[in-house]
């Protein structure tokens, strides 16, 4: 601007010549201001479709809906209220509890399972073939469709419950495992049996270092699916957990506390799935595409 | 050669019934033999850097994988000291074209990598990879990942864990390939003097002849497929100690062109057959 018009000056260019030391400390504090202002901005519009779902949930029932309905969806000071009061009473804690104890044991046999069974199928062409198409099948039938089976099979009790947790969670990692110990480049191998190392030394140094990530983002995933599954399957047939408490609400025409259940439902999921991307990126932090990020 | 050979070839041959390609049709799909190297007689002193030069498909990374034991002659033997070699071994180590390090690991710990298994205590491995690191330079770098290391510094990584379990060969393959020229020079000076320091017998491969002619003692020269041993140039450039642009001087002009004629023939009639390269699992790629 200046460049243009040189003969316009403004005060603050006058300053800038009489008091230059003054000057730099402003444009100093300016542009703290400006990294302040402009993350507050980004802040602020990362929050704002959150806080625009959270004023329609609270105000669209009274103003939108018809009278008759807004009973179904009471506005949101209302659900958070009557969590408050099952986390109170001991509720909330019980059925969370419950529930996170079938996701634990669904999950972590799930990765019992998964991983060493991938590996193995992974290393073994003959094997791949073998199996390959009845887990195409397996995994593409979805894991609800057979509740009534591990129902009828395992009881009414936990037991089925973990089952079907660790079956949905199974193939998300076994898949990725899979993928994960194929794609060990194959220079690395070579280059580690020019070392002279034996296949059980070579696998536990080169091929499972290299297909941990990948692996973890399978277990990522897994956790998804764990946690989709049980909620389901809470709901069937339960005496307690997450799922049994939305279901139950319902029933009884507690709308308040079926909407506390779902969103504690969201803030295990968010929170589970927070937990496992921060294992997954401490897994992947050699990967230098991943860790410039 | 009155020495005793560190390495000695004698009548080496490397045949591949190769794998049919996933896009060939049935019909194609029949094995067909194909003959990499053939009646490779060869002694290597003690000692000495050899280099060996050939076409694209003259079979040099399959003779080189012949002497790191990954792969088995299916004619003649090879001897490292008078005996047959079984399998990978600790009297050598290879260093590969792109570096083969465990991306998982920093510099040191790869060199660590090398010297697991060797028995030494982990402190003693440690103090060793440490000691390695700063026989390249590296010392700097000890904590930083591949993906933070230029080529050359890789490289020089790669070079360390070979030298760190003390082999008796080193065993290269186009290991400056990939850099950029300055740093090729500077790789190639640091390999002399280390060469010259350890006294390890080196095979050095390479499809550059400048950097034949500059690195080896002796240039082992092969023919295009079935690869063959063409020609042996001995190579004397006197005392390499003085500064003086070795690359300029008139006998480095004249070993150039002596290797490069050797070459020329080869390298067209390789290109008339369009060889292919053959990688490890058996399959072939067009030759880079």
């Amino acid at each position: 601007m200046t460049a243009l018009s040189p003969t316009i000056r403004t005060d603050d260019e006058i300053f800038d010549e009489l008091l230059p030391e003054e000057d730099e400390q402003r444009s100093a504090a300016r542009r703290v201001a400006g990294v302040i202002g402009h993350v507050l901005g980004q802040t602020v519009w990362r929050c704002a479709a959150l806080v625009l779902f959270a004023l329609l949930w609270e105000f669209g029932p009274k103003y939108l809906l018809d009278p008759s309905a807004r009973v179904f969806l009471p506005p949101l000071h209302e659900d958070l209220q009557a969590g408050w009061r099952l986390l109170r009473n001991g509720q909330l804690e019980t059925d969370l509890g419950a529930s996170l104890k079938r996701a634990a044991i669904g999950f972590g046999g799930a990765i019992v399972i998964a991983v060493p069974l991938g590996v193995v199928i992974a290393w073994y062409r003959p094997v791949q073939r073998f199996l390959n198409p009845l887990l195409e099948l397996f995994r593409n039938t979805a894991a609800l469709a057979l509740l009534p089976v591990f129902v009828l099979l395992l009881g009414i009790g936990e037991l089925s419950k973990d089952t079907i947790v660790a079956y949905a969670a199974t193939f998300p990692i076994l898949l990725n495992t899979i993928a994960g110990v194929r794609a060990v480049d194959p220079l690395l191998v070579r280059a580690a049996r020019s070392l002279g190392l034996s296949s059980p030394r070579l696998f536990v140094k080169v091929v499972l270092p290299s297909a941990l990530p990948t692996i973890f983002t399978g277990i990522r995933m897994a956790g998804a699916s764990a946690i989709l599954v049980l909620i389901a399957a809470e709901m069937v047939g339960a005496k307690a957990g997450l799922g049994f408490l939305i279901m139950n609400a319902q029933n009884s025409f507690q709308m308040p506390d079926m909407y506390a259940g779902i969103l504690a439902t969201a803030v295990v999921g968010t929170v589970v799935n927070y937990g496992l991307v921060l294992l997954e990126r401490h897994f992947s932090r050699w990967r230098g595409d991943i860790a410039a990020r | 050669m009155t020495a005793p050979a560190k390495l000695a070839l004698h009548h080496v041959g490397k045949q591949f019934s190769m794998r049919a390609n996933r896009t060939q049709s049935r019909g194609q799909q029949r094995a067909r033999r194909l003959v990499a190297l053939q009646d490779i007689t060869l002694e290597i002193p003690a000692g000495e850097f050899l280099v060996l030069v050939g076409p694209s498909g003259s079979g040099k990374t399959t003779l080189l994988d012949l002497l790191a034991g990954l792969s088995t002659p299916s004619a003649g033997e090879i001897l490292v000291d008078g005996a047959p070699i079984t399998g990978p071994g600790r009297d050598r180590a290879v260093v590969f074209q792109q570096y083969a390090l465990l991306p998982w690991r920093s510099a040191l710990a790869n060199i660590e990598f090398a010297l697991e298994g060797s028995g030494l205590r982990r402190r003693e491995r440690r103090r060793r990879a440490r000691e390695f690191l700063d026989l390249v330079g590296l010392s700097a770098f000890a904590d930083r990942y591949p993906h933070e290391l230029s080529g050359g510094m890789k490289q020089r990584v790669a070079i360390a864990r070979s030298l760190a379990y003390d082999p008796d060969i080193l065993l290269m393959d186009e290991p400056f390939a990939a850099l950029d020229a300055q740093t090729r020079e500077q790789l190639q000076d640091e390999l002399l003097r280390i060469w010259r320091t350890t006294g390890k017998t080196v095979v050095f491969i390479t499809h550059s002849i400048d950097e034949a002619v500059y690195l080896g003692q002796r240039v082992a020269v092969l023919s295009s497929r079935p690869g063959r041993l063409k020609a042996l140039v001995e190579i004397d450039l006197g005392d390499r100690s003085s500064a003086a642009d070795l690359r300029s001087s008139a006998e480095f002009g004249h070993y150039r062109h002596q290797v490069w004629s050797l070459l020329h023939g080869e390298v067209l009639r390789a290109q008339a057959a369009g060889h292919l390269k053959i990688q490890p699992d058996g399959t072939e790629k067009a030759a880079s």
